[in-house]
């Protein structure tokens, strides 16, 4: 730990990673809250691992058409959004069907995901950093981009705010009020797929679920409002990644791993406490 | 738990808005022949009914008979595969800001994080300002409307934190919050113990005086109580005053588990079970 505190002021690419771990916080704590609150976990899940066909298919037609404007990340975001439209459309359409097409997304994205990123041409260490994530080669750039990100979810969510919480807590209600349901619902979703793109960078596809829902499940046990749920949550992101990439910095471990199991052991805390709080209680 | 009717001779009073006939009131809801099935099944079945100005119509019938089938009808939440259906005169969709509507509590998700003000708020959805951002009006419509279901003093309590009552009660304050016109409650005794069921049923007493209020229940000491007028579902719908039944009457339908009603004529028809 001590060796990360040395190198801070002169790597630039440790502030980069800490300014990232801070400014995606707010996208995951208020995204996070409403996929927890609305039970839309497996939603997230699906469109996160859809991410990987785009960042393969854009990565391959870097190296094979040489077409460099093609970011990988550009090509995330086009795969998340169209995974949030079809499983929100079909959620919407048809709700007992849904969790097969959730499913069948998620595999499907996967496997065209993996099948370009096997065809494109030379050695490929892309694939484990798109599985895992890897926070200390973010660029300035990336930074800009997150942080508009940031604003944007920010933005909509508190002009929408009490439609969103509407639409979340009793759709039939929402509808009737007025509110158009679809409209609302789709634009959540929308916001999910960019916040899960933005996430890919810091954790890897494969834990950005757990960075979406562990937080926002901490926060969950302290407050009764979604409000105060998208603040905390912000606020325990903002420390699970920073302590992630402290504590992963010395002994060279993946900083998106090492966030996910402070995540986690801080999410159990917190189950603990409660049992032993209701346990106290009863006896 | 179900109490003895009360009234001269074991019969329940009657109410004198339901005695007096041939005074052309107001529909509030009209259906006509109107069929609904789900994924081919049929639910409801040539159903021709309508409800006027001040009525306090019971939906009672057996699970899955169609009861909040016919709410979700008249709230536009589903379409009916033939027939029409008018509210307030018009088609069900532009009626909607004149319904205060309260859904089963099993419907919500309980864990969800909300107070009890916020809840109650979603009710002025769609009344003011086009963003959804509530001002003072709207936080005075919401305090008065906890004030009438008694609820004022738990506004800033997590709604998880509730009793199934309570909750049923902010549900209320959520459907009156907007100032309708026509009240559809959906279950609203399920978890309303005997001690507070009288309170309740004076509050929807008073507010029947300005709104004329349907509900859907399986508690028929309840229908026979209070409410003016019943329809029983079971696919198809049929409307009977309560003024006639006979507290013997009751008894004995309440062991077989069946409820017995007085037809337009002199005849005792098996109806509905319930």
């Amino acid at each position: 730990m001590s060796e990360f505190f040395a190198d801070i002021k002169t790597q630039t690419f440790l502030q980069f990673a800490l300014a990232t771990g801070l400014l995606a916080s707010v996208a995951c704590g208020v995204i996070g809250s409403f996929v927890v609150a609305r039970r839309i976990t497996y939603i997230a899940g699906g469109i996160a691992h859809t991410v990987l066909a785009g960042l393969g298919a854009a990565r391959y037609c870097q190296v094979t058409y040489g077409w460099q404007w093609f970011h990988p990340l550009y090509g995330a975001v086009i795969a998340a959004l169209l995974a949030a439209a079809v499983i929100g459309t079909v959620s919407l359409a048809a709700h007992q069907r849904e969790d097969t097409i959730i499913g069948a997304v998620w595999a499907v994205g996967m496997a065209v995901g993996i099948l370009f990123i096997f065809k494109t041409p030379g050695y490929n260490v892309d694939l484990m950093s798109y599985l895992f994530g890897n926070i200390l080669i973010v660029s300035r750039d990336d930074l800009w981009l997150i942080a508009l990100l940031d604003g944007f979810i920010v933005a909509v969510t508190i002009l929408f705010y009490n439609r969103f919480l509407a639409v979340c807590f009793d759709e039939e209600f929402a509808r009737i009020r007025g509110v158009p349901v679809e409209r609302y619902y789709l634009l959540l979703l929308a916001m999910t797929a960019l916040t899960v793109v933005l996430l890919v960078t810091v954790v890897g596809i494969v834990m950005v679920i757990a960075l979406l829902t562990l937080p926002a499940a901490v926060a969950g046990h302290f407050v009764k409002r979604l409000s105060h749920m998208m603040i905390l949550a912000t606020v325990c992101t903002a420390l699970f990644t920073l302590s992630g990439i402290v504590v992963s910095y010395g002994p060279n471990l993946p900083s998106g791993a090492t966030t996910i199991v402070i995540a986690g052991v801080a999410y159990l805390a917190v189950m603990l406490f409660e049992w032993l709080r209701t346990f106290g209680r009863s006896s | 738990m179900i109490e003895e009717p009360t009234g001269r001779d074991g019969v329940i009073p009657m109410r004198e808005e339901f005695i007096a006939t041939g005074e052309a009131k107001e529909k509030v809801v009209e259906m006509s022949d109107v069929n609904f099935s789900y994924n081919g099944t049929p639910v409801l079945r040539d159903v021709t009914f309508a409800v006027e100005r001040g009525d306090f119509l019971s939906i009672v019938g057996p699970n899955a008979g169609g009861k909040t089938t016919l709410l979700k009808l008249i709230l536009a939440l589903l379409k009916p595969s033939s027939g029409s259906i008018a509210v307030f005169g018009e088609s069900p969709v532009m009626a909607r800001s004149r319904i205060g509507y309260m859904p089963q509590t099993a419907s919500l998700d309980l864990q969800f994080p909300v107070t009890v003000n916020d809840v109650v708020l979603m009710g002025r959805l769609g009344g003011t300002g086009s963003w959804g951002i509530f001002g003072g009006e709207d936080r005075r419509a919401a305090e008065e409307a906890l004030r009438r279901v008694e609820m004022q003093d738990f506004r800033n309590r997590a709604f998880s934190d509730l009793s199934g009552g309570q909750r049923q009660r902010v549900l209320i304050a959520r459907a009156l919050v907007s100032g309708p016109e026509l009240l559809l409650l959906d279950e609203p005794t399920s978890n309303i113990d005997v001690a507070v069921e009288t309170e309740f049923f004076e509050l929807l007493k008073e507010l029947n005086s300005r709104m004329t209020i349907v509900l859907v229940t399986h508690d028929l000491g309840f229908v026979s109580k209070y409410v003016g007028r019943v329809a029983c579902v079971n696919q198809k719908v049929f409307i009977h005053p309560t003024s006639s039944i006979s507290g013997e009457m009751i008894n004995e339908l309440y062991g077989a588990d069946v409820k017995m009603v007085r037809h337009d004529g002199n005849l005792m028809t098996r109806m509905c079970n319930v």
